[in-house]
């Protein structure tokens, strides 16, 4: 992988931040975008922005078009068996809620269970909360290990035959763990349970099957992997889906409507009501085709170089503390001595270097930590290891600055 | 390597209120709580106030976060304890204005250490932080009003 080529597609890597070359290590929040997303966005609004699947006339035509294609793109980028498994969403978050408000509260009733882990976001962890509340079923955690991750052995005690629901991530956006998603899945159907994973964090950085995870359900977002905020994705298995109840009703999602009654579209449209994310789907659709180009096995080949190069250069800083196994996905959580992530994050932007710094959208897992606070170096395609470098220069300086202090 | 821009932000003073809070701890006696976090950051304060007569008795802080929101709220329980009422409500104003970076008047009011805290201005993401301990000051006395 060319990462200097890689980089030239990143106009906003190239800028000063502070008076230091931008250095950015915030990937996991969102990713940067290459110029060929812009600009297909750009191509979109000027050229043939129009409304999809009802105008006569030859915009509305090219929009359908671009919009139905981009759906074939993720077809094929995550393996899905057809595009009607395929649903544009707002994002992560959206997709997780559909299911939670649409399987979960027509199959769930008291006395099943919903089982997940601590490290959960909190998009993983609240609209099962919420259906727990709604439909009288339990919410059960499976334990974690001390190293942040989840053995066999105690989802196979977790999951029961009162487990209606799984939702695990795919990847932890704090530990930086890969979890065993296909076991998880093959324990849940063992249990006629379904299988629902919260692939955020793994469909930017991974080549992504559902058919040969046998997940149920697989959401992510299209911000995290190159392309426009407000577009994301729910994959679901079609026997699933077409039993589902739409979540939102309105225009778009209908096939007839009468004055007292109506009937939905066919799969993917009857979840997707109102004008969709048009722009957002084909911008999606580009960023797909630019880590097609790149290649998914070339950016997880790097991102694992990243990720032990890092582990390996601040592992050696004294004081420093990282959470989360060494196999790991491409980001390092840490704490620096009694510094507050706050006050490193403040640094190290003083330095040009972005980082994340807080809870995460991850409380229960901070808790587990026994911690408040952490901060975050999340690498994608475009990092080196000179970024790394200048993270761990500027974590000698945080400690230089505040050493007087502690 | 200039720290100039940082040291803006991080004055001795602070550090050294984060070191060494003053008045952390619980009120004895009667007194009214608040806690107040910051959800995006996950820092939290408890803030316990003695009001009696519309004086600020006592004032005691706990909680967990980074320097500048310990070190504000150790400076604003400091600056209020004795004060009236309405005195601490005009320093929460004055602070306010502070952190938008505009003129402030505070002839009649000593504010202490609390100046140290004026860097806060220029980094827009840490104004959170030093306002929290006095959005809980202000909740607290209000909710007792």
């Amino acid at each position: 992988m060319d990462v200097k080529a890689v980089r030239d597609a990143f106009p906003i890597l190239h800028q000063e931040v502070n008076g230091h070359p931008l250095v950015y290590l915030d990937s996991s929040a969102t990713s940067q975008k290459p110029k060929q997303v812009i600009e297909k966005l750009d191509e979109y609004y000027r050229g043939y922005n129009s409304n999809v699947h009802r105008g006569v006339h030859t915009l509305g035509t090219k929009a359908t078009d671009e919009y139905e294609g981009a759906r074939e793109k993720v077809r094929r980028f995550i393996n899905a068996a057809s595009t009607q498994e395929v649903i544009f969403t707002r994002g992560t978050t959206t997709s997780i809620n559909t299911v939670a408000a649409s399987y979960g509260r027509a199959n769930l009733t008291e006395g099943d269970e919903i089982v997940i882990t601590p490290m959960e976001h909190h998009s993983n962890i609240i609209p099962w909360q919420q259906l727990a509340k709604e439909t009288g079923a339990a919410l059960k955690y499976m334990p974690l290990q001390s190293d942040g991750t989840i053995s066999i052995k105690d989802a196979e005690q977790t999951i029961t035959d009162r487990t209606k629901i799984v939702a695990v991530m795919h990847v932890s956006n704090v530990l930086g763990t890969i979890n065993p998603i296909k076991e998880l899945a093959e324990i849940a159907h063992n249990h006629d349970a379904v299988m629902l994973v919260d692939g955020a964090q793994s469909a930017p950085h991974m080549r992504i099957d559902v058919q040969d995870m046998d997940c149920d359900f697989y959401a992510f977002s299209g911000h995290k992997m190159c392309g426009p905020t407000g577009i994301g994705v729910l994959h679901g298995k079609r026997s699933l889906l077409k039993d589902m109840e739409p979540v939102e009703f309105g225009g778009e999602m209908i096939d007839f409507v009468n004055l007292y009654d109506s009937t939905w579209k066919e799969l993917p449209w009857k979840f997707e009501g109102g004008t969709p994310i048009i722009a957002g789907a084909v911008g999606l659709g580009a960023a797909i085709d630019f880590l097609n180009d790149v290649g998914l096995e070339e950016i997880e080949a790097h991102e694992h170089k990243l990720a032990q190069y890092a582990l390996e250069k601040m592992s050696q800083i004294d004081g420093l503390t990282i959470y989360g196994p060494t196999e790991r996905a491409s980001l390092v959580t840490f704490n620096i001595s009694d510094v507050h992530p706050h006050d490193v994050a403040t640094v190290l932007d003083a330095e040009g270097i972005a980082v994340r710094a807080g809870h995460h959208c991850a409380q229960p897992l901070m808790k587990w930590l026994e911690v408040t606070a952490t901060a975050r170096a999340s690498f994608y395609l475009y990092n080196t290891e000179e970024d790394i470098d200048r993270l761990v220069q500027g974590l000698q300086t945080t400690k230089e600055y505040f050493g007087d202090v502690f | 390597m200039s720290f100039n821009n940082l040291d803006t932000l991080y004055r001795q003073v602070i550090m050294d209120h984060y070191k060494n809070p003053r008045n952390r701890g619980s009120v004895e006696g009667d007194h009214l709580t608040v806690d107040m976090n910051n959800p995006t950051c996950g820092d939290r304060i408890q803030l316990q106030l003695q009001v009696e007569d519309d004086v600020v008795q006592d004032a005691k802080f706990d909680g967990e976060g980074c320097s500048i929101s310990m070190s504000s709220a150790s400076m604003m329980t400091q600056a209020i304890k004795g004060r009236s009422v309405d005195d601490a409500l005009k320093m929460s104003h004055i602070f306010s204005e502070m952190m938008l970076g505009n003129e402030v008047d505070d002839d009649n009011l000593d504010l202490g250490d609390i100046e140290a805290l004026q860097g806060v201005a220029k980094f827009p993401a840490r104004i959170k932080c030093a306002t929290l301990a006095w959005k809980a000051m202000e909740k607290g006395v209000e909710d007792n009003a």
